[in-house]
């Protein structure tokens, strides 16, 4: 199938990109890995004068993790990339696990994770767990004064995000903070089949463990609601509690208040409810077993 | 709008005027008659045009030709080790590993991707390879052996 008539430009630096982005607007679809913006392209879904394509910018697929500190990933960084890193699996086995729940090998030898994010599907798989982990979104304007948030903030709806198209704002890098002792974290994805499937619904937790006692935690759902969403009401009831199963029962059970699921063709918003509240006992155990020493 | 690339092709450079809208799966059909990799779903899903660009396998129908300036690319016409068939090609047809055959030119490119970088893949590793590549006719326990026939192979030629 032919794809519609556009224009292809490389960018070659990311204030070039910038620039272009914040002047072309709604003609310009920018594209990293481009496995999601060829399919829109070619469905028809975005019909764009120009494609912009940022892999030819030098020295943004960077995956560097420092002791203490965290993993950065670059914005044209490949999902293959993280999965296989051996340093991803040992620190952030997490976040390897939710890279690798993505798609097919071929599409993660091409997709990034930046481009995971900004294509702001609701089911995506690693949003979930880089909300948990505290991760932070670091981006460039045409102004050249980039911002960095919370990647909590960054989801606004089905396919749309917190950037500043007007200022041509673009991902430069996400980066997540390193887990600490009593720490760990875990992602579950609920699907049909185990490769090329999208989530039905998908759990992330992190939690910090005091003794007993949980210290902190973070639950983060998603393929329940417009966008990836925090479980507040379950946090609330386990922080500060010591542990029990019956306690993880009742906030798995409270977890309902934060999701507002459709039905659609992969399952019920009836059934999505009742495995958001499975898959977040799964992933906190999970997370519990995998606290780092 | 049309431009020229630069890329290797099977090891062989080339020089090329392609549209910007014409993707890699759509090039290597049309335009070099090279009509191995096969279209398929061209939605990324069935893995039926799978290539290899920069020795990576990827879904030649999410790749537009513009994209591979400055790469490698890598088809099932480009495997052969002089002039006879690759192990995992030569294993597909012992083992049975296909009846129509159609999505074997990505099955294989899948395989052997996998096997350039571990030559001892567990069966696990192996089925996680193929994930993104569908056969609608034989099932898949022929493929994953013959793909582990073919690592044996190719450890004892080492």
């Amino acid at each position: 199938m032919t794809l519609p008539k556009f224009e292809y430009k490389a960018a070659h630096t990311i204030q070039e990109a910038c620039n272009f982005a914040a002047e072309m607007g709604d003609k310009c679809v920018v594209m990293a890995g481009g496995t999601d913006v060829i399919l829109l392209v070619q469905g028809r879904v975005i019909m764009p004068e120009y494609v912009l394509d940022l892999k030819t910018i030098p020295g943004m697929d960077e995956l560097t993790f420092v002791p203490g500190e965290g993993l950065t990933i670059g914005a044209l960084t490949k999902l293959r990339t993280i999965e296989l890193s051996p340093e991803v699996k040992k620190e952030l086995p997490a976040v390897a696990d939710a890279v690798h729940d993505v798609a097919s090998t071929q599409i993660r030898c091409k997709g990034t994770l930046v481009g995971n994010i900004c294509n702001a599907s609701p089911s995506a798989d690693t949003p979930p767990i880089l909300i948990v982990m505290g991760a932070t979104v670091e981006t460039m304007r045409k102004t050249g004064v980039g911002r960095s948030f919370p990647i909590g903030d960054f989801f606004k709806g089905v396919k749309k995000t917190n950037l500043d198209k007007e200022e041509g704002e673009l991902v430069t890098r996400v980066k997540i903070p390193a887990l600490k002792t009593g720490e760990g974290s875990a992602y579950y994805k609920h699907a049909v089949r185990k490769a090329m499937d999208l989530a039905i619904v998908g759990v992330a937790s992190w939690v910090k463990m005091d003794g007993k006692k949980i210290a902190d935690c973070r639950i983060a759902v998603g393929g329940a609601a417009i966008t990836p969403v925090r479980a507040t009401s379950a946090e609330k009831l386990l922080i500060g509690q010591e542990y029990s199963d019956e306690l993880l029962e009742k906030a798995a059970e409270a977890t309902k208040n934060d999701i507002h699921p459709i039905s659609d063709v992969r399952a019920s918003a009836e059934y999505r409810i009742d495995m958001v509240r499975v898959f977040t006992k799964r992933s906190f155990k999970k997370a519990l077993e995998t606290l780092k020493a | 709008m049309k431009r020229v690339i630069h890329f290797n092709l099977n090891g062989d450079p080339m020089e090329c005027f392609v549209a910007d809208n014409k993707t890699m799966l759509d090039f290597l059909r049309t335009d070099l008659h090279l009509t191995g990799t096969k279209r398929g779903c061209e939605e990324g899903e069935c893995g039926a045009c799978t290539i290899m660009l920069d020795h990576q396998p990827v879904c030649s129908c999410l790749l537009l030709a513009v994209e591979a300036d400055g790469h490698d690319i890598t088809t099932i016409e480009g495997i052969m080790q002089n002039g006879k068939l690759h192990p995992v090609q030569r294993e597909f047809i012992d083992k049975w590993a296909l009846q129509c055959g159609f999505c074997t030119p990505g099955m294989i490119m899948s395989a052997v991707a996998l096997l350039n970088t571990n030559p001892h893949p567990t069966e696990h590793e192996i089925r996680d390879a193929i994930a993104g590549n569908l056969c609608r006719c034989t099932g898949y326990t022929k493929i994953v052996e013959a793909i582990g026939a073919a690592a044996e192979v190719l450890r004892k030629e080492a």
